[in-house]
């Protein structure tokens, strides 16, 4: 893609990101996602309902990397079942630790496919996934 | 400014963070190679020529710093790995076994975490009370202390200088202060050591601690001072080798005197040598000097961020070589990934005084902290750096 179209896109989603704001509601679980290197600070709340993620909404201070890859999974992620997600996790992943991934399922989180070149940065970019994979557990725990 | 003694320097490199390492001169790094190179041996051991010579070297060390900071004697000086563990020794091997349950511990919320961590581990411990002297502006007043003493309180543990505005706290005053109450003060001096000078006599300093690699010195080293009758009760935190006069099956130990007591075990001989180095180069500079320098140093850059739009200044007002800034709008990180782009190496963070965050509202800031080898002609590129910063989005998402 175009590197200019591709950091268009990326900060109009640091500047107007989806489903910014949290909400008032114990249907959620929320998850805080200090990351190692101490300053991302986003908090992300995720409401399951059937199996499926029925909304996402985020709010806190991070980088624009962060901020956007938090705009784009809750953008990927909305309507898909856990497993769908769990399995766009797993490419996505493997994206970033330059293994084989199916394109086809990242949409626009394809956008940070360079990203494993600065490894500083790609902490950034896994840090709202982070939150997911907690998810995932206290689903399966809870069964 | 010297700068031809920092090989480092000859890279495209603008380094603008001495407040978490500064960079370190040729003649230090030499001194290392020689200890490793001419007269490898052990301290304290040998009987034999380049024995000799390393305990000469460690010890002149030691009678170094004692001068630096102008301490009594040489068994006030005892080498650490840091200011971390320095501190580490003050909580757990002496105000353990010195404090007992209610005493309290004076403390802020703009302490570095080596300064908060140790303390709320005690405790929990033996039931000590952490309290934090209210800050007027970010900064500690000599109202605010002394309203905070109460009779319980035993302990005032502060940072000289703050790592993150860089602040500096009237620890004179409070010296005189704890005399008269009796109370022991331990000042954390990780970032006013290598800036200027610091007597632990004048300013009645009971216990300090500093890490050797702030101040042009190796990393892995650093000094914990200590008044020598404080330290006489200092518990070992370690037991070994180089610490013991003798020891018998029975149990019968019997532990050498100070310094060596506190230092168990074979001490990093080659760094002890670097920070003698360190100090001998600093003292060549002088310690006034550099303070002076990097006050001017933020002067001009304050003069100059005037041109910047939109450059939000925490600090300008405090007279130290440290300015907290963001550019409003833009998260601290992303600024500093910015700056790295034209190899400008500033810190984004909380500086790791988590708690500051309750009282400074903003959460992050970036930090330029400066030291004597920074020049003007740096600070003009930063600016028109930061005067470009609309393009800021660009190399931040490439
Ligand atoms: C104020 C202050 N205290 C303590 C420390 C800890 O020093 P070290 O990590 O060298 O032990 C630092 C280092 O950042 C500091 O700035």
């Amino acid at each position: 893609m175009d590197p200019a179209l591709k950091r268009q896109i990326l900060l109009e989603h640091y500047q107007n990101p989806s489903h910014h704001g949290l909400v008032e509601n114990r249907d959620y679980i929320k998850i805080n996602t200090n990351n190692e290197s101490c300053i991302d600070n986003l908090d992300i709340m995720y409401k399951i309902e059937d199996g499926k993620i029925a909304d996402i909404r985020f709010d806190g201070e991070a980088c624009a990397i962060s901020t956007s890859a938090t705009s784009i999974m809750i953008d990927t992620f909305l309507g898909k079942t856990l497993e769908e997600a769990s399995e766009i996790l797993e490419n996505y992943e493997n994206m970033l630790n330059e293994k084989e991934y199916d394109e086809k399922l990242l949409g626009d989180l394809k956008l940070y496919c360079d990203i494993s070149k600065q490894p500083n940065r790609k902490k950034c970019a896994y840090l709202p996934f982070e939150s997911f994979k907690k998810v995932l557990e206290s689903q399966r725990r809870n069964g | 400014m010297k700068r031809e003694d920092f090989p480092i320097l000859k890279n495209d490199l603008i380094y603008f963070d001495n407040g978490a390492t500064t960079l370190k001169p040729q003649v230090v790094v030499d001194s290392m190679i020689d200890y490793y190179t001419n007269y490898t041996a052990n301290a304290h051991r040998g009987d034999y020529d380049n024995s000799l010579k390393v305990d000469m070297k460690y010890e002149e060390v030691r009678t170094k710093v004692k001068n630096f900071i102008h301490a009594k004697s040489e068994r006030e000086i005892i080498f650490t790995s840091g200011a971390t563990d320095s501190l580490n020794r003050i909580v757990f091997g002496y105000m353990k076994t010195h404090l007992k349950q209610g005493d309290e511990v004076l403390i802020t919320k703009a302490e570095h975490a080596s300064n908060v961590l140790p303390w709320l581990e005690l405790e929990k411990e033996i039931g000590i009370v952490v309290r934090y002297i209210p800050l007027e502006n970010h900064l500690v007043t000599m109202e605010n202390v002394e309203k905070s003493i109460t009779e319980k309180v035993k302990v005032i543990s502060l940072a000289h200088v703050t790592n993150v505005l860089g602040d500096i706290r009237p620890i004179a005053e409070i010296g005189k202060l704890c005399q008269e109450k009796n109370i022991l003060l331990v000042v954390d001096g990780a970032q006013s050591v290598p800036h200027r000078k610091v007597d632990v006599e004048e300013l009645e300093i009971d216990f300090l601690a500093f890490s050797a690699h702030k101040m042009l010195g190796p990393t892995g080293v650093g000094v914990l001072y200590g008044k020598e009758n404080l330290l006489e009760e200092m518990k070992p935190l370690e037991f070994g080798g180089g610490m013991n006069a003798s020891f018998a099956s029975s149990g019968e130990v019997e532990y050498k005197s100070l310094p060596s007591r506190l230092e168990a075990g074979t001490p990093p001989i080659a760094e002890v040598i670097g920070m003698g180095a360190a100090i001998d180069y600093l003292e060549e500079i002088g310690m006034d000097q550099i303070h002076r320098y990097e006050i001017e140093l933020k002067k001009y850059f304050l003069e100059k961020a005037k041109e910047v739009d939109k450059l939000v200044i925490y600090n300008p007002d405090i007279e130290s070589g440290l300015i907290a800034f963001n550019i409003d709008g833009v998260f601290s990180q992303d600024t500093a990934v910015y700056l790295n782009h034209y190899h400008i190496c500033v810190r984004a963070g909380n500086h790791c005084a988590k708690i500051l965050k309750e009282d400074l509202f903003v959460k992050n800031t970036c930090r330029i902290s400066f030291y004597f080898y920074n020049t003007k002609e740096e600070i003009d590129q930063l600016i028109t750096v930061l005067k470009n910063a609309k393009d800021l989005f660009q190399i931040v998402l490439s």
